[in-house]
Order: structure tokens, then sequence, then C-alpha cells
């Protein structure tokens, strides 16, 4: 019996700490999204009007920012499940 | 000394270091072989990466593809740099903690099945070798310039030397000498990039340069260099460089391939394989953006401003005056550039209407009809410039001192040789170990395992270096058909592998060749059967072409093919067999990987 719920206990952690992975992909790939084929490529007419150094900001999304978010993004993605790993104590030794 | 003199002892010194770092990293200690999968920091190794990644096609190429096409090949920037992300969030950790050495193995044993394992290493070794002709393209334009010979005799040297480079292949495995060509290559990117906009607007850091006011407006109030290069190009027929050309369904759809391809090519996912820990593994995607973003963020700095540079060199006098005479061209030293890259036959001019001047402009636009016909023009009078001189021309063009030049040449070489043997490795191993000694005869003798890996990059070799004699694209653009094919069969079966348990053998088979089969026969539709030139059935143009997507943008419908076959074949045959749903759920926790293991 101890076993038992010991094993589910188990499976519902893994659950968790998958669906939990998840949710962060789909906000980190949203992100990921609209910065460069939004900002830089399908919104850039909606956000003209934001001048930056002598064109707009959805130029400047295409060409630089978007891979400056590409960066955050991945950083923070690394720290936030380096802090889940510990949180569901599935981290490695 | 002179600039032939300089360039050879640039590029001398720098192979020197590279053989260098190789000889005594390997007497120092064994374990510095980065498949030893220990003691290789994420820092490290993302500059490892970086070096492996950043090809002829990121170096030598992209740059001049963004300076005379401008906002529409942002594409490039956004596509090779957003692929790491996918492969940090979706693939890395996941295949790092599942623990062996290839891709080809995961699909092989995620698959459970020796056929998925055989399809993955057709998919790879047509995406790689595809990616080769583009890293020959740049080696024969580098060579060519380098060795001052036409551009096909440097293509023959040059793909000498990447067999030797090859075949000496040890090199390749050592970490600290692809961090060293990393620093070569890096420096040789960005120093001429410095010195080129503190001349344009006074600031020392490129990529801020690029959105920073020109410092020569000659007292009419200051104008932003982007709003300057926009006028110029006009004045000239160009279409202008900030603005969308391009429409927008192909621009996603491109730098969608280029994405998904970038997290789908084998040289680059193997890095994640060896790092010591799964935690590894997410940090060494960063480190490995960082140190790409370096030249990233430069490169569209160092095309527009070229672009600026050449146009004002060929109108010296502004787009209202007078052009630049043949005679000029051939006595005043900042035009020797001219002549030294006409000798690649990369670069040529001719005077159509014999007025003693070489007018540079765009003849196919209606509005220069015009100005030309009240000027007596007979066209362009540049009439070739190869986007892929570009970057190599660049501090030439700019009158920079001759160690930038010789630098230049230096990091040039290291970026086309190092990504070319490396995938030549790649395919040679792809060829003798997964598919000679995996399928075709498993009973192969060690010495007929390694013959049939020289034989196997000698024909590479020698495909690549003919079909780079005609090339499909310039060196980036066939790339990014490299990429496409990646991205159409290798990237959705690594997905899929991981992010669901149903999808089986049968499905991820038919997914990959679906996948595979179509992006390959649209490419050749309209590139050429084999990318021979002339036999393509279809212009390769928005409006000529089949679906109305160009051959470089089509991965991504290949991708969504593969994904959709794979899906719909799996739910209407067998589910997976438990014990391959417990290896999906034991990749998807970090906990318990060790090592990495070999075969």
């Amino acid at each position: 019996m101890a076993d038992q719920s010991l094993n589910t206990k188990a499976a519902e952690d893994g659950a968790g700490y998958w669906s939990a992975n998840i949710r962060i992909i789909v906000v980190s790939l949203i992100i990921w999204a609209v910065v460069s084929f939004g900002f830089g490529i399908l919104l850039r007419p909606a956000i003209s009007g934001i001048e930056v150094g002598g064109t707009d900001l959805g130029f400047w999304f295409a060409q630089q920012g978007s891979i400056i978010v590409f960066l955050a993004l991945i950083f923070f993605y690394a720290w936030r499940m380096n802090k889940l790993d510990r949180e569901f104590g599935v981290e490695e030794d | 000394m002179d600039q032939f003199t300089l360039n050879l002892l640039f590029v001398g010194a720098s192979f020197a270091l590279y053989i260098g770092i190789a000889v005594w990293a390997r007497a120092g200690s064994t374990s510095e072989f980065y498949a030893a999968g220990r003691g290789v920091h994420p820092v490290t190794n993302g500059m490892a990466t970086a070096a492996d990644w950043m090809s002829a096609a990121s170096f030598i190429s992209m740059a001049g593809l963004i300076a005379f096409t401008g906002y529409d090949n942002s594409s490039f920037l956004m596509g090779w740099t957003g692929g790491y992300v996918l492969l940090a969030l979706l693939l890395a950790p996941y295949l790092r903690k599942f623990g062996k050495f290839t891709v080809s193995e995961f699909i092989g044993d995620r698959f459970y099945s020796p056929t998925a394992r055989l399809v993955a290493v057709i998919c790879l070794i047509v995406a790689s070798t595809t990616y080769v002709i583009g890293q020959m393209t740049g080696v024969g334009v580098a060579f060519g310039r380098f060795l001052e010979i036409s551009n096909t005799s440097g293509l023959l040297i040059g793909a000498c030397v990447v067999f030797a480079y090859a075949v000496f292949g040890g090199m390749k495995g050592v970490t600290y000498t692809q961090v060293a060509q990393y620093v070569v290559l890096i420096m040789a990117y960005t120093i001429p990039a410095v010195f080129i906009s503190l001349q344009l607007t006074g600031m020392p850091i490129p990529a801020l340069g690029l959105f920073s006011e020109t410092t020569t407006t000659g007292g009419e109030g200051s104008v932003y260099l982007l709003q300057k290069l926009d006028q110029i190009v006009t004045d000239l027929g160009f279409a202008s460089y900030t603005e969308a050309h391009k429409d927008n369904l192909n621009m996603v759809l491109f730098t969608l391939s280029l994405m998904i391809g970038t997290a789908g090519l084998p040289h680059v996912i193997m890095r994640f394989f060896t790092v010591p820990k799964v935690s590894d593994a997410r940090w060494s995607a960063g480190w490995a953006l960082v140190f790409i973003a370096l030249l990233y963020l430069t490169a569209p700095a160092v095309g527009a401003m070229a672009r600026l540079n050449i146009t004002e060199l060929m109108w010296p006098n502004g787009t209202n005056g007078e052009a630049v005479s043949v005679q000029t061209i051939e006595s005043d030293e900042r035009y020797d550039w001219m002549e030294t890259w006409q000798k690649t036959g990369l670069l040529d001019w001719e005077d159509k209407n014999g007025d003693g001047k070489i007018q540079y402009y765009n003849d196919k636009s209606d509005a220069m009809a015009e100005k030309a016909a009240a000027n007596g023009w007979e066209g362009n009078e540049l009439t070739n410039f190869n986007r892929d001189i570009l970057v190599l021309a660049n501090p030439e063009i700019a009158n920079l001192p001759g160690w930038v030049i010789g630098l230049v040449a230096a990091g040039g070489l290291a970026a086309a040789l190092s990504t070319a043997a490396g995938l030549l490795l790649a395919i040679s191993s792809a060829v003798s170990h997964d598919l000679v000694k995996g399928a075709i005869n498993p009973s192969i003798s060690e010495k007929g395992e390694l013959l049939s890996a020289r034989i196997a990059m000698a024909v590479a070799i020698g495909v690549a270096t003919w079909l780079g004699l005609n090339p499909p694209g310039f060196a980036a653009q066939t790339v990014a058909l490299a990429f496409g094919l990646a991205a159409a069969s290798i990237f959705p079966a690594l997905m899929m592998g991981i992010f669901s348990k149903r999808v089986n053998n049968v499905g991820a088979v038919a997914g990959m060749l679906s996948g595979l089969v179509f992006t390959l026969i649209y490419i050749f539709l309209h590139k050429g059967w084999f990318f021979v030139a002339g036999t393509n059935s279809f212009p390769d143009t928005v409006d000529g072409s089949l679906f109305g997507i160009q051959s470089t943008a089509i991965g991504a419908v290949g991708a969504i093919i593969n994904f959709a076959v794979a899906y719909a074949v799996s739910m209407s045959t067998k589910d997976t067999p438990q014990e391959i749903k417990d290896l999906v759920e034991s990749v998807r926790v970090p906990a318990g990987a060790g090592a990495a293991v070999d075969h």
C-alpha cells in the first residue's frame, strides 16, 4: 500500500513538472513569435509610428531587437527550469 | 609590404595557431576532446558551438545579401538566431538526457525502428551535402581573392585544402581550437566594422552606429545613416533599404524555415549531447547565442555601411553629380579593390556609352529610364557585383589599413574551412557508420569502415565542388536550402519524439519521408534537378513559383506536412509500446542523467 501511494505521488509530481514546463515553453514561444514574426514582419505597419534612429521600430526588431529578446528568453528558460527542477526534486545529483 | 604578403602572413599565422593549440591540447590531456563530455564549461562550449555554427554563409555571404536588399533579408538575422530558442526550449535538454551521441540514434531508439534510423541518416546526408555546396561557394570566393586568382581556380584549390583539413580531422574535435577559430573570426568581423562605423557615424559600436546620425552631413543638419542610405539608393532607382518589398507570407515562411532548420541540423544538435549535465545543455544554448549574436548584431551594420560606401565611391560627387571616371578607378588607390576583385571574375564594370565614366544605377527602374535617356546612359555600368564578395572586400572599400584586410582574409577562411570540414566529417561518419555498417554490411572490418568514410568524403567534396562552380545561389542562399531540408525532415521527428508518446515508428518514417521528398522536389523544380542549372520547371521568383512560395521558404511547409502526416499515420496505426512511453517519460526529467555513452 505504502509503495502504491508513493508511486501515485511520483506520477502526479511528474505530470505537474511536465505541465509546468509546457506552460513556460508556451509563454516563451509566444514572446518568441511576437517579437520576430509579429513586430519584425506582420505587425510592423502597426508600430511604424515609433521612430528609432532614422527608421521605425519594426525595422529595429527585424534586424536587432528580436535577437536580443531571443537571448533573454533562453537565459530566462534555463534559470526558470533549473529552479523548477529543484522545486520538484528532479534535478541531477 | 604588399597586401598579398600581408594576407599570406595573417592566414599562415592563424593556421599555425590552430594547429599549435591542437597539438598542445592533445599532449596536455586526453579529455580535451569534446566528445569526452567532461570538463567543458558551458561558456567554452558555447564559444566552440558558435565557431562550428558560423560558416561561410554567416561570415562571407549574409551581410552582402542584406546590403543589396535591406530589410527584406532580415529573415537571415532572425532565422539563424531564433532557431536557438527552439533548440534550447524544445530539444537540447531532452536529447542530452537521452545520452547518446547522434541524432539518428535518438530517432532509431525512440521510434524503435532501424528503418527510422536509416531514413534519418538519409535526411542528414541530403541536408549536409546541400550545406557543403554553399560552403564551397564561399571557399571559392575567399581563396580566389586571397591568392588573387579566378573564382574557379580558387574553388579547386580550396576543395583540396578542405579535403586535407577534413582528413586531418582530429583537429576538429578539439574544443580549444574552435575557441581560437571563434576569436579570429569575431575579430576579423568586428574590427573593420568598428573602423567603418567610426568613419561614418563616430560611433565605435557598429550595432549602434547603424541607428546613429552620420558625421559628414555638410552643414545641412544631421541625417541618420539609414535615412541617407534610403535617399541615395532610391535616387539611383533601387528599392529603398528600410521598407518591405517582399510579401509577408514568403518572409514569414522563409524565417520559419531557417529557425526550425537551425534546430534540425546535426552538427549543432550534436554539441548539446555532450555537455556534462542537462542544466548545462540549457545554459550552453544561451552562451552559444551570445557569441553568435556578437556577429549577428554587427552584420546589418556591415551591410548598410558597405552599401553606403560603395554607392558613394561610384558617385563621388553625389547622386546628382558626375559618376566616377574610368581613369580614377585605374589610378586612384581608393579604387584598387575594384581591380583586385576583377581578377576573381566576381566584380566587373564596362563603359557602355563610352563617356569615360561608370554610371551605377538600376536600369530596370522605369523612373530611371528618363534620367538615363537625358544623360545618354546606356544601362548600369557596374555590370557585376557578386554579393558574396562584400564582406571580404569591405575593409578595402573603406580604405582601412592592410593588416585589417589580412585579418578579414584569415577570418573568412577560418569560417568556411572549419564548417566545410566539419560537415564532411559528419557526412562520412553517417555513410560509413550508420549506412554501411549499420544497414548494408554489419560485418565490415574497421579498415573497411574507414575506407568507406574516406570514399564518402571524397565523393561529397567532388559533388560539392562541381556544383559549387555553378551554384544554385549565393553562399547563404544555398545554405538556406539546406536549412529548409533539415527543417522539413529532422526537426519534426525530434520534437514529436519528445513531446508525444503517441507518434509511432510508422508515423515517424512516413512523416520524415513526406517532408523530405516534398521539400526536395519543390527545390529541384525551382533550382534545377540535383541543382543542375537549366533543368528547373519553374522560375525561382515569388510570381513564377508553383505555390507562390520561393524555394528557400518551402522548408516550413515541408515541416508542417511532416507533422501532419506523422500524426495522422500514427493515429491510424498501433500505439507505441510501453517501454517507449517509459523512455519518453525518462527523457522529460533531468534526474538520473549519466554521462553520454558511446554506442
